[in-house]
């Protein structure tokens, strides 16, 4: 009989390597794609290649009587299916009814029209082409500040204004303080519309099992139970007649927090046809239709004292929205809002947003969400601050954080930071790179003609969203952990991990409390019929909340463990650790594996105790957390072409306690290539026909390897209050710190020839034309 | 039409559409998950295996002019229970996060070292031009490739 180990040192804090690793190094583990059931159908989807149009008709009898085709549907046919949905509310929010499948018009390239089923996957392909559409093509209108305009085409027209809604949000008193300021600067910011870009793209089985009444869907998502409740709704299905399996999910970076109307166009067809079906988007479908990110143009001013103290911010910004409101849509620059003063002490602040349609994919949640342009801007601005005070960048930085004895700091937007020492990453990486120093080498390069750049970001972000009054869906994380008759424990996580590590994380915890071997623990997720009811992993949240969760999941077990080992020894003096309950006045002892066999067998049970060892949480942060720090990096700008090189990328980044070193620093580095991917490279370019241009991974520049400079991670650590394992988040950290930093420094290096600002991405090409003097 | 090969080290034999690729032959006829698709077009390299020696993409590659190969996969790294140094160094290093570009990585970091077994980080670097990761930012791959060649893989 297999035995439970017990294990005197802690993992907590140690760098170990990842328990889910060895399915991924086989090539063993299981994607959507990778599932196969008897009877398999194949779904293609027909999108519209123009980004307005109405849909004069559309004829199906050539596709439908294609070899292997056993159904197209189209708009007409699911009309029954519930909208996509939006899970954001605003005060006089404009939400366009969304159906699964286009029924009179067209809204984007890429929009769903019809989609043909087949038993086999190329011979779907080919009847999908056999579907003929007849459009009007109407004018359509990509950009958002175009889409304001007067006389603009109306992407709804019902709402020719294109506003979806206008948001307002004062603290304090910004006027005041812009009356009072010595300085105001003022500067228009964009943060370009970006494509997430997860490797592995969205796909969905679905199975309708009639006679049990139950649909099995499996999808690759970030959200597997808030992606029943809504499925269910759309689809008309009992709750629990739905399962949704997450198997293993190929990155999200929130475009997988979301509901698709693939996903409901699935659970229809499978219901339809009363056979298994699969979609697998392709990767050209992925960049036209998964929502994107970012989409922002900022109109900021900044109102300070000459000594560079921070009176006040003003904030307006233009959201690119897209065509609808999917699940997160109008909520993503409310999240900027909250997050504009950074780390900085001011409390006045003005904000307005305006919401704006246009003819293109939906933005959404994409890796910080709303905090990458908060952090963008105010990061920018302040160097923009600086420049015109003649003042370091780190010295006004240092003028005006939150100080230490602040905390808990409530700011200017309504918010409380939880802990900080906003100086200590700051100076720890000033102290990396000798700034000093570095400075006067600076100024040594530049009479040598040589653009040498050095760029400082400070961040605060806010993570593990959240609780539940400040969330559209619940910001709590369950966790159940249960101990077998055999003393083997099993954690079940609500959060639903995919990459982030927390199979390995979680059972760091759980092998700590409970003084047993990590190899007798096994954490499971991602499957409704397995787990109890959960929010998900995005925001970085999976630790601090679903963590925690497991941490009182634990505790709970703990009571119980105790209880029983007492009444097996026959004391009440006794004392649960290394796997183990001891009388404390004998020193004999129950094992784990005993006293979990004694629960199940119940001979005797303690007082008020049930049998059984199993418990489960569902834990309600009381606040969120903030994580921060700051990035320095050094680049070089060459003068004849344009090329930026980073010659040093500095992050010291403080997401509290460290759970586990090596995946902290894989997530800061991950971070990081989404933000240097941002800075230099990556944008989603429509033309004015609504026609993405990049559309392809040939045209739309990810980072490659060596592209990649080398990332010197390291960190200060604060712990944060709002949770018993003092962590604070770090999924999103390296991408909300990196942008400005790199924007900065290549600002610094091109600052002798009159450069205040650059927008990103900051292509060799706007580059060259800047040091040539012409207009980025 | 008729193919034979070699995957893995067992003899295949199938009559196929001469239209269909590789990879949709790997995935779906012989029934492998370690190769993935993960762009169509040969630029992410998630769907890369080894062909008669050589790293290549299998989603650009017909089955048909696989015939007579001799291909391995990430299904065929590891001999005897045993994982291939290349896996095992991306374990320690913490080179996968979601996995997904992971089988494709491995394939194309062991043509590295079978070329050259003492690369520098920027021949390293270059050698994975084409091959993407979205999650680590290549930095743990980097070094799970050095680690692999330290260890004589």
């Amino acid at each position: 009989m297999a035995t439970t180990t017990t294990k005197p040192e802690t993992l907590v804090g140690k760098r170990i390597r990842r328990r889910e690793d060895p399915r991924l190094i086989t090539g063993s583990a299981t994607y959507v794609e990778d599932i196969k059931m008897p009877g398999m159908h194949y779904a293609v989807i027909v999108r519209s290649p123009h980004a307005a149009a109405k849909i004069r008709s559309i004829d199906t009898k050539k596709a439908a009587a294609a070899k292997s085709v056993v159904a197209v549907f189209t708009g007409k046919d699911t009309e029954g299916v519930g909208p996509v949905p939006c899970g954001a509310s605003l005060p006089d929010l404009r939400v366009p009814h969304h159906h699964i499948l286009a029924t009179d018009r067209v809204y984007f390239v890429g929009h769903p029209v019809a989609v043909v089923v087949a038993t086999d996957r190329y011979l779907a392909r080919d009847a999908a082409d056999l579907v003929e559409v007849d459009y009007q093509v109407l004018p359509a209108v990509a950009d958002p500040e175009k889409a304001l305009a007067k006389g603009a085409p109306a992407v709804h027209p019902e709402w020719p204004d294109n506003i979806a809604f206008n948001f307002h949000q004062d603290g304090g008193d910004y006027a005041k303080a812009a009356a009072e300021a010595d300085v105001v600067v003022k500067q228009r910011i964009t943060s370009q519309r970006l494509i997430p870009t997860a490797m592995e793209t969205r796909g969905v089985v679905a199975e309708w099992r009639a006679a049990d009444r139950q649909l099995n869907l499996y999808s690759s998502t970030q959200i597997p139970h808030l992606l029943r409740t809504l499925l269910a709704m759309m689809l008309g299905l009992e709750e629990n007649r739905l399962r949704v399996v997450t198997p293993e999910v190929g990155g999200g970076f929130g475009s997988k927090l979301n509901v698709y109307a693939e996903e409901a166009l699935m659970g229809f067809v499978a219901m339809k046809i009363n056979k298994p079906v699969k979609w697998i988007e392709t990767r050209r479908e992925n960049f036209l239709t998964t929502i994107h990110g970012r989409g922002h143009v900022d109109y900021y001013e900044i109102a300070a004292k000459n000594d560079g103290t921070i009176l006040g911010i003003k904030l307006k910004i233009i959201q690119d929205l897209g065509a609808y409101h999917q699940l997160l849509t109008p909520a993503i620059p409310t999240l900027s809002v909250l997050m504009m003063p950074g780390l900085y002490r001011t409390k006045n602040i003005t904000a307005d947003v305006v919401g704006v349609f246009t003819n293109c994919v939906p933005t959404d949640a994409y890796r910080g969400a709303g905090r990458p342009e908060a952090t963008h801007g105010i990061e920018r601005m302040v160097d923009i601050l600086a420049a015109k005070l003649n003042m370091d960048p780190a010295e006004i930085r240092l003028k005006n954080f939150v100080l230490n004895e602040e905390f808990p700091f409530p700011t200017a937007t309504g918010l409380i930071y939880d802990s900080g020492d906003y100086a200590a990453p700051l100076k720890k990486a000033l102290g990396i790179v000798d700034y000093r120093k570095l400075r006067m080498e600076q100024a040594e390069s530049r009479k040598q003609g040589k653009l040498m750049g050095i760029g400082i970001a400070t961040y605060g972000e806010i993570c593990a969203f959240g609780p539940s009054p400040a969330t559209p869906a619940g910001g709590w994380e369950s966790a159940t952990v249960k101990i077998d008759p055999s003393g083997k424990v099993t954690v079940l996580t609500g959060a639903s991990p995919h990459g982030q590590g927390e199979e390995t994380t979680f059972a760091q915890i759980a092998a700590d409390e409970l003084g047993v071997d990590i190899d007798d623990i096994l954490v499971l997720h991602g499957d409704t019929a397995i787990v109890q009811y959960g929010i998900g992993t995005f925001g970085s949240r999976g630790t601090a909340v679903g963590g925690t969760a497991v941490y009182f999941a634990l505790q709970d077990l703990k009571a119980k463990i105790k209880k029983y080992g007492a009444m097996l020894l026959g004391s009440d003096d006794v004392s649960f650790s290394g796997g183990q309950v001891t009388c404390n006045k004998t020193g004999s002892t129950k094992s784990l594996q005993e006293i979990a066999g004694a629960t199940y067998r119940a001979m005797q049970l303690p007082p008020n105790t049930e049998p059984g060892l199993q418990a489960t949480t569902f834990w309600e942060p009381p606040n969120f957390t903030f994580p921060f720090g700051a990035h320095i990096v050094i680049t070089d700008v060459e003068r004849d072409t344009g090329a930026i090189s980073i010659r040093r990328y500095v992050a010291v980044d403080d997401c509290g306690n460290i759970l586990n070193p090596l995946i902290v620093d894989g997530q800061v580095h991950g971070g990081v290539a989404q933000g240097i991917g941002q800075a230099l490279w990556e944008q989603a370019v429509y033309d004015d026909n609504g026609q993405l241009l990049t559309g392809e991974l040939t045209d739309y520049v990810l980072p490659k390897a060596h592209m990649m400079p080398w990332i010197e991670s390291s960190h200060t650590i604060t712990p944060s209050p709002v949770n018993p394992l003092g962590v604070k988040g770090i999924g999103e950290a390296g991408t909300i710190g990196c942008s400005p930093a790199v924007v900065n420094s290549v600002v610094d290096a091109l600052s002798p020839l009159g450069v205040q600002h650059i927008d990103m991405p900051m292509t060799p090409e706007k580059i060259w034309k800047l040091v040539k003097g012409g207009a980025a | 039409m008729n193919i034979n090969l070699t995957i893995n080290g067992t003899s295949h034999s199938h009559d196929v559409e001469p239209r269909l690729l590789l990879i949709h032959y790997l995935r779906e006829v012989v029934g492998l998950t370690g190769p993935h698709v993960g762009c169509e077009t040969s630029l992410c390299g998630a769907c890369t295996i080894e062909l008669n020696g050589k790293a290549v993409k299998s989603c650009t590659m017909f089955a048909v002019q696989a015939n007579g190969a001799r291909i391995v996969t990430i299904e065929g790294l590891a001999a005897n229970g045993k994982l291939h140094a290349m896996q095992e160094a991306f374990w320690n290093e913490h080179g996968a996060q979601c996995g997904f570009c992971t089988p494709g990585m491995i394939m194309a970091s062991k043509q590295i070292l079978d070329r050259n077994p003492r690369p520098t980080d920027e021949e390293i670097r270059h050698g994975l031009a084409g091959n993407l990761c979205r999650c680590t930012g290549y930095q743990h791959i980097v070094n799970a490739v050095r680690a692999a060649a330290k260890a004589g893989a």
